[in-house]
């Protein structure tokens, strides 16, 4: 009983891990510690499915809502200069990424990174991340998991696929001016980078 | 002598030595406080450096902290390339343990002139080399290009990007150098201020003056003050000479506080900016006789409030723009306005033979009508930070030079010094900035290889 009312502290905790711990690739709900608390991986996968309902809502709710409506307003990648324009789905998440980077009490850290990033800050940069995405691209349906020394610091890392959902995206990205020569012809289902959360385990 | 008279004049004299640099210490504003000082300030902060608490915390020393104090809002709105939270994802700890990019003061550090470069940048200037080695890889167009040079005029800023992103010099490309229609935004806050009460204001004449008893009569201030937008508005005597209306609080002399309760987003760029960061920091104003800038003697003992560039009762803003600015200052860009094609433009509008707009003044470049809002709801203010836009310069040619001039043309004219100086007397040669040559190729290329 006690091992229950754990787990459903865990499930609350986690905000909105009920999706989380079902809906994340292969993987599994896992066990609740000891005291109580949740696992690294327990969190990962609960932050990051927030994130991601809040990605597509934004994305079907919002931005395809308008379009569909004909609406004068659209999403550019170049919001900040255009009027009558709101960000892209990917750069709002970014955006999020930003104040939680921000936020000195959130205890975590998330990116969206590719392997075939049109901007080059956004390629992945420790041999953690290279794997992971190499790992999501090679493993469909699956997450990576696994720790990583930064610094002076130890992290539980997580990478999930991102996934071409929308023929907005993949279209854009396939005739962007910034796209490498080794860039794939990206189609609906294919991964197309992936969520890094980031976790301090000291 | 005794040695116990020797004791008594040694107390004494180390009495009066330690008194008189406590007194010198426990000061803020103080010339004599100099004696502490480290070493020479920047342009930007010399201003307040007798306050070292302004920056110095007791416990801390100097953080980022004290540098947002002043620096954030600034920061937020020029979408600052590089904020300190961009190098919080962990994967950044081998480029942060070469260069601290989430500390302000491991690049500008105060009390160092002989490493200062401009901007106030104490770091070697080719500091872009730790997170971007890679970019000759990945712009053939920077291949010979010296990581000195990033930070020009035209290429890149650390922090603001705006003017210099490749999407908006992309659309800027072809342009005359002379746009077709040259004119600043048209002010709207009288507008906007009227739209938003609840009941029509009612403007006041002369005969309303409302004032304290013990106040003589001024027909002429009362004639200035009903002409003003203070009257339109139904500002009255009371309202800005008194506490709450109360007539025994009346003082002739209104500060920079009255003001603020109305005019928030001015007075804020005006403590933001050289004229009035002494007041943000409780000192006393600013005077032109302590700038390091060249100013005219006859204004050296003038102190620096809202009402020594605007005349507090006919609040005529083209007495700010042009008139209250060469009052002080004395360097050669000013003095060679009044003969520059900006000033012919400016006394063409002042006589009518020029749209509102047309003309440039003082303050048309360094405190500029901005847009905020959108089109069907523009909010125009105008930015009394007359340093907002002012360094580095390329900030001026969006917000600015762009009103009338190509993205190119004002581009050079920055670029240029002599330009500068002579107060753009003479047109700039181009195109010496190749920015928007390297994006047209850029694009260019990329166009070309997609079907």
């Amino acid at each position: 009983m006690s091992k229950f009312l754990a787990l459903a502290c865990g499930v609350i905790i986690g905000g909105g891990a009920a999706a989380a711990l079902t809906g994340c690739g292969n993987s599994t709900p896992q066990p609740v510690e000891a005291d109580g608390g949740i696992t690294p991986r327990q969190f990962a996968n609960a932050v990051h499915a927030v994130m991601m309902a809040d990605r597509t809502v934004y994305a079907k709710h919002i931005v395809t809502r308008l379009k569909e409506q004909g609406s004068e307003v659209s999403a550019s990648e170049y919001w900040q200069d255009e009027e009558g324009t709101i960000p892209l789905p990917a750069q709002m998440f970014r955006m999020g990424a930003e104040i939680v980077d921000g936020n000195e009490e959130a205890g975590f850290t998330y990116a969206l990174k590719s392997l075939w990033p049109l901007n080059p800050q956004n390629e992945p940069k420790s041999p953690q991340e290279i794997e992971g995405l190499k790992y999501i691209v090679d493993h469909p349906g699956e997450n990576f998991y696994g720790e990583e020394k930064l610094g002076d610091k130890t992290y539980f890392t997580a990478v999930y696929a991102d996934k071409a959902v929308a023929k907005a995206c993949w279209d854009c990205h396939n005739n962007h001016a910034d796209r490498g020569d080794d860039y794939p012809e990206f189609k609906e289902g294919d991964v197309m980078g992936g969520v890094v959360v980031r976790i301090p385990l000291d | 002598m005794s040695s116990w008279i020797y004791a008594l004049v040694w107390l004494a004299l180390s009495l009066l030595v330690g008194s008189s640099l406590g007194v010198v210490l426990l000061s803020d504003d103080s010339a004599l406080k100099q004696t502490y000082l480290p070493g020479k300030t920047t342009h930007g902060h010399y201003q307040i450096e007798m306050k070292c608490s302004a920056c110095h915390d007791p416990d801390l020393g100097v953080t980022s902290k004290s540098c947002l104090e002043c620096h954030e809002n600034e920061l937020r709105e020029a979408l600052d390339t590089h904020p300190a939270s961009k190098f919080n994802d962990p994967t950044n700890a081998p480029r942060l343990a070469v260069l601290d990019a989430q500390n302000c003061i491991a690049c500008h550090k105060e009390h160092v002139p002989h490493e200062t470069h401009p901007m106030g940048v104490t770091l070697p200037q080719d500091f872009c080399f730790h997170c971007h080695q890679e970019i000759a890889d990945e712009r053939p167009s920077h291949k010979n290009l010296d990581f000195h040079t990033c930070q020009t005029s035209g290429c890149h800023n650390y922090h603001d990007n705006r003017t210099l992103n490749e999407n908006f010099l992309h659309k800027n490309l072809d342009q005359p150098d002379h746009l077709v229609e040259q004119v600043v935004p048209e002010r709207n806050a009288l507008a906007r201020y009227l739209a938003s009460q609840d009941e029509p204001v009612k403007p006041l004449q002369a005969q309303d003056a409302a004032f304290h008893s013990s106040v003589a009569r001024d027909e002429a201030l009362i004639d200035a003050w009903a002409g003003s937008v203070h009257a339109q508005v139904g500002v009255n005597c009371n309202d800005c000479h008194t506490q709450d209306q109360k007539p025994e609080t009346w003082q002739n002399h209104v500060t920079h506080e009255t003001c603020q309760k109305c005019h928030a987003d001015e007075t804020s760029g005006f403590l933001s900016g050289m004229h009035g960061m002494r007041l943000s920091q409780g000192l006393s104003p600013m005077s032109p006789g302590d700038a390091r800038l060249p100013m005219k003697h006859s204004s050296v003992h003038a102190e620096l409030t809202c009402s020594s560039c605007h005349s507090p009762h006919d609040a005529d803003v083209r007495v700010a723009a042009v008139d209250s600015c060469v009052k002080c200052h004395n360097d050669e860009h000013t003095l060679a306005y009044q003969q520059s094609p900006h000033a012919r433009l400016w006394r063409d509008e002042l006589a009518g033979d020029l749209p509102p707009g047309s003309g440039v003044s003082c303050a048309t470049c360094h405190m500029p009508r901005e847009e905020h809002g959108s089109s069907k709801a523009p909010k125009v203010k105008v930015q009394h930070n007359q340093n907002d836009n002012l360094q580095p310069n390329e900030k001026m040619v969006r917000g600015v030079c762009m009103h009338c001039h190509s993205l190119q043309y004002s581009l050079d004219a920055m670029h240029d010094p002599h330009q500068i100086e002579s107060n753009f007397s003479s047109t700039p040669q181009q195109p010496s900035v190749e920015s928007l040559e390297m994006v047209r190729r850029w694009f260019d290329e990329r166009k070309s290889r997609r079907p």
